[in-house]
């Protein structure tokens, strides 16, 4: 795209490089203590909070002219949130873009893990509205620290029986807690806990940036990532009865897509570029039209 | 250090031959204001021991400081823990201090909100302490929760309803089924029947009794109800402007009071 037309009244990446400099410490302290959460001191973007902030500042601090980005919001590439930011990015460091998972160097996301698996070398960004995943119990940010410090964790069983005794299972299906390396519990963002198992062990490095909150947190390759649950309720991933109706892909995420006001619906590729890329090689699902 | 999962408590033979806790010349200022001083104790394994005093004569300030919720300006407080050793709990790291209160310890706060969890449900504030002690299996998680329900006189069919939804005799009996679930061997209450109707109280005071007898429990409970004290307690701790003018067994500190301070509390209770 238009890599040469970086506007120029900015510093590369909007933000000025001891901003830069600042972020990249928390991050690089995040890294040493994977899913411990650095504060940070977030700056006003010009967007707002719930558009990923945080997110935007990680990706500005790190990213570099050779970059290549990748934005997805939801699993796609071509939603208001995924292309502003993609836009901007273009505008303000003149970098490529790309909407294909594989071709990316930075992919900033907010909700979805790419299925493709991602490589060695990548870095996968997410927008995080609320970090703290103690919040939802104990409202006392000083005890919260302390929880952590202290592996003071029964509070997110509490959460997950209360699920249980609710609805019969686990019925969290997104921002699914998850345990970092036997040490710190930390929350995936709204991901589907779907993509929970991606992270684990993930070739790629996860940074996790929470404008509102002040939160930087992060997953170096190869971290051993576990979703917390019961014995005699064990963590589960959603299935899906039907593989996509466009591309026929299984085991990936599907979205519901209403078709007309008669109640028919078609479940589709929630990850657009990899649906795509599947149509593009020949893979037809039953509404995927012929071949 | 290393404190093992709680057991079923009861009264070991090695625990005997020495105090579960022991406060020395403890002493608490709030700036040049005394809050308690010169307090100094033993509590033994399956003792009740009540702290009595008009208001503000000291007694949350006691206990707030022996339970560890409050550092004492000086003085020391000794906790025989698991290994049978006497420790200094101010000495202790906090996350053992923290792994004590919800094990081998329990506090019954006089307003149970502050005890409770009230956006959980009744099943999840009685589990939450066998949670947070790595029990990781629902259903006996659930099965507990009903025995304690149980025990304390709730309805198995109110596990999943929240104390919000509860009556103030409830709550409390709630707080104290979340507390004793992982068989502690001390509980600490300040006033438990404080903000309770006359009638509810008794039936209240009836169920502690029980309990604190069954499970050999150790309590310390701070109450300006003499006939809280008198019903519950072996021993007695008469305080006055933050220190102790009278200690001894309950019967005879009752029936024959020696100090004039504590001679006035009983014959105020006595004429109603
Ligand atoms: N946080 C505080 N800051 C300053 N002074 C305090 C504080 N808490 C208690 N005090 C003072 O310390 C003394 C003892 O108070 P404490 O609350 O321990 O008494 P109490 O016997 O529990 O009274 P009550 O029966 O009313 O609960 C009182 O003079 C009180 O005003
Ligand atoms: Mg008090």
């Amino acid at each position: 795209m238009n890599a040469q037309q970086r506007t120029s009244t900015y510093n590369f990446a909007y933000l000025d490089e001891q901003t830069k400099r600042m972020i990249r410490r928390a991050i690089l302290k995040a890294i040493a203590i994977p899913g411990y959460q650095v504060p940070f001191a977030s700056r006003e973007m010009p967007m707002p909070y719930g558009w990923g902030t945080g997110g935007v500042q990680v990706t500005a601090a790190i990213l570099g002219p050779n970059d290549v980005l990748k934005v997805i919001d939801q699993g796609a590439d071509d939603t208001t949130n995924a292309v502003s930011i993609r836009k901007f990015f273009e505008r303000v460091a003149g970098i490529a873009t790309t909407t294909k998972t594989s071709h990316a160097t930075i992919i900033q996301t907010r909700h979805r893990i790419p299925e493709v698996p991602l490589t060695a070398g990548q870095v996968l960004v997410y927008q995080v509205p609320n970090p703290e995943p103690l919040r939802f119990l104990e409202p006392r940010e000083t005890e919260t620290r302390k929880m952590h410090a202290l592996e003071e964790y029964g509070l997110m069983h509490v959460k997950l029986y209360e699920d249980i005794a609710r609805n019969g299972h686990i019925a969290t299906t997104y921002a699914y807690p998850v345990k970092i390396e036997g040490r710190y519990v930390m929350d995936p963002s709204p991901t589907p806990k779907f993509d929970n198992p991606k992270m684990h062990m993930s070739d790629a490095l996860q940074l996790f940036g929470a404008g509102r909150e002040k939160r930087i947190y992060a997953l170096p390759p190869h971290t051993q990532v576990v979703s917390l649950d019961f014995e005699d309720h064990p963590f589960e991933v959603q299935r899906f009865d039907k593989p996509c109706a466009l591309c026929g892909a299984e085991q990936v995420y599907l979205d519901e897509v209403i078709l007309d006001d008669r109640g028919n619906r078609m479940f589709v590729c929630s990850d657009t570029d990899h649906c795509e890329s599947r149509r593009a090689k020949g893979y037809r699902g039953e509404l995927g039209g012929a071949q | 250090m290393n404190i093992a999962a709680p057991q079923a408590s009861a009264l070991q033979d090695d625990s005997i031959e020495q105090p579960l806790l022991s406060v020395r010349s403890l002493t608490r200022y709030y700036g040049t204001r005394i809050g308690c001083a010169d307090i100094s104790f033993d509590i033994w394994p399956g003792e009740v021991l009540a702290i009595v005093g008009e208001s503000g004569s000291g007694k949350t300030t006691l206990l707030n400081c022996i339970s560890t919720r409050l550092p004492p300006t000086s003085g020391t407080v000794s906790y025989s823990m698991r290994d049978g050793v006497l420790h200094d709990l101010f000495k202790l790291r906090e996350a053992d201090r923290r792994f004590l209160l919800r094990t081998d310890w329990g506090f019954v706060h006089q307003n149970p909100a502050d005890g409770l969890r009230m956006a959980a449900s009744a099943g999840a504030n009685v589990g939450e302490r066998l949670m947070a002690v790595g029990d990781r299996h629902y259903g006996h998680i659930r099965e507990t929760a009903i025995d304690w329900l149980d025990r304390v006189e709730i309805d198995a069919g109110r596990i999943d309803d929240q104390p919000r939804a509860f009556s103030g005799g409830m709550r409390q009996r709630l707080q104290i089924a979340r507390n004793l679930v992982t068989a502690p061997r001390l509980v600490f209450m300040d006033e438990p029947t404080g903000g309770l109707d006359v009638s509810v109280q008794a039936r209240l005071l009836d169920l502690l009794r029980g309990l604190v007898n069954d499970l050999g429990l150790a309590v310390i409970i701070v109450t300006h109800d003499l006939a809280v004290a008198r019903l519950l307690s072996h021993r007695m701790i008469v305080m006055k402007d933050g220190r102790v003018v009278e200690q001894g067994l309950t019967d005879r500190l009752l029936d024959d009071p020696q100090a004039p301070y504590t001679q006035l509390l009983v014959s105020s209770i006595l004429q109603g």
